[in-house]
């Protein structure tokens, strides 16, 4: 638990300073301040939250911006797929230990072998989330003093993070192949398909793995 | 009820639901073999989306700009050394110069 906790210590510090971003955009769309904070700590999501958010700064209701966000978090279906077989318990136990899943803990948390270290999985996501909540509060106090985030290249951080664990990840020609298909598949999809499904649908790359070597 | 209680209750509805049908349906068992490399596959499909997604999209427009130049020197340096720390502040760097000239 300790070391997914210090693996995951650059999502922790990216994840409170994009946070502190939030709050301004929440805001604007008519978000209390309670609320905003309120929304990090259930929803837990960024990319979900931001397009939420956005979609209803773009004059969209309630139904719109769950849609949109709801979208954005299908990747999380074939990751908890994935992670289901290494958890232990009963299926209400199950389902509470699959709520630690985030991007950056799920690729810490795999072992490579199809297996996952759930321990790993739930120390890397504790710093993440409580940079999350903690960075969007501090974002609500400090209100409109706060400058761009992406000035300083925090947008940069998270797609960076994702290639050092692909490289990581993808040691053999078979998964290097799977990556570049799953990224053709997404950037392919980008400009018809709603924000979000380019990723969730990329995972079908991985069905190749069902062809024997 | 306003349009902020509506939006985080669904939201956290279908997240809470998203996260936990695959532990509920795929838990409790071993996998087939046939299924294991199929979830071996799933961690490179899925990076290699997320970052493609968050480098070269603007909303649905496909687009290059200075992140797309941060994150490939971020790339290079993490071949080059293996450090995933260097590899981030580079990405940072790099795109937040851009953005500064």
């Amino acid at each position: 638990m300790a070391a997914g906790a210090r693996a995951a210590i650059p999502l922790a510090i990216t994840a409170g300073l994009v946070a502190l971003s939030f709050p301004v955009l929440a805001t604007d769309v008519g978000f209390s301040p309670l609320a905003t904070v309120i929304m990090s700590a259930v929803v837990f999501a960024g990319s979900a939250q931001f397009t939420a958010v956005a979609v209803l700064a773009q004059g969209a209701g309630a139904g719109g911006a769950i849609v949109a966000g709801t979208f954005m978090n299908s990747r999380y279906l074939p990751m908890g797929i994935a992670l289901g077989p290494s958890l232990p318990g009963g299926p209400a136990k199950r389902a509470l230990q699959g709520q630690a899943v985030v991007d950056g803990s799920w690729a810490l948390a795999a072992h490579g072998d199809g297996t996952f270290d759930r321990w790993r999985l739930f120390g890397a996501t504790i710093p993440q989330f409580i940079a999350w909540v903690g960075g969007t509060a501090l974002g609500v106090a400090l209100g409109d003093r706060l400058s761009d985030p992406d000035a300083l290249g925090l947008d940069a951080i998270y797609p960076a993070y994702f290639l050092a664990l692909l490289m990581v990840e993808a040691r053999n020609g078979r998964s290097r192949g799977v990556a570049a298909a799953g990224a053709a598949i997404a950037l392919f999809l980008t400009p018809f398909a709603p924000a979000g499904l380019p990723v969730l649908l990329a995972s079908v790359a991985a069905l190749i793995g069902l062809v024997r070597r | 009820m306003s349009t902020q209680v509506v939006v985080i209750a669904g939201l956290t509805a279908t997240t809470v639901a998203i996260k936990a049908i695959g532990p509920v349906l795929a838990g409790g068992r071993e996998l087939p073999g046939w299924t294991r490399d199929v979830v071996v596959l799933l961690a490179p499909a899925l990076l290699a989306a997320l970052v493609v997604t968050q480098v070269f999209a603007d909303g649905d427009q496909l687009a290059v700009g200075p992140q797309t130049v941060g994150v490939a020197a971020a790339g290079g340096v993490m071949w080059r050394t293996g450090s995933v720390v260097l590899c981030v502040v580079t990405a940072a760097v790099v795109t937040a110069a851009l953005r500064a000239v």
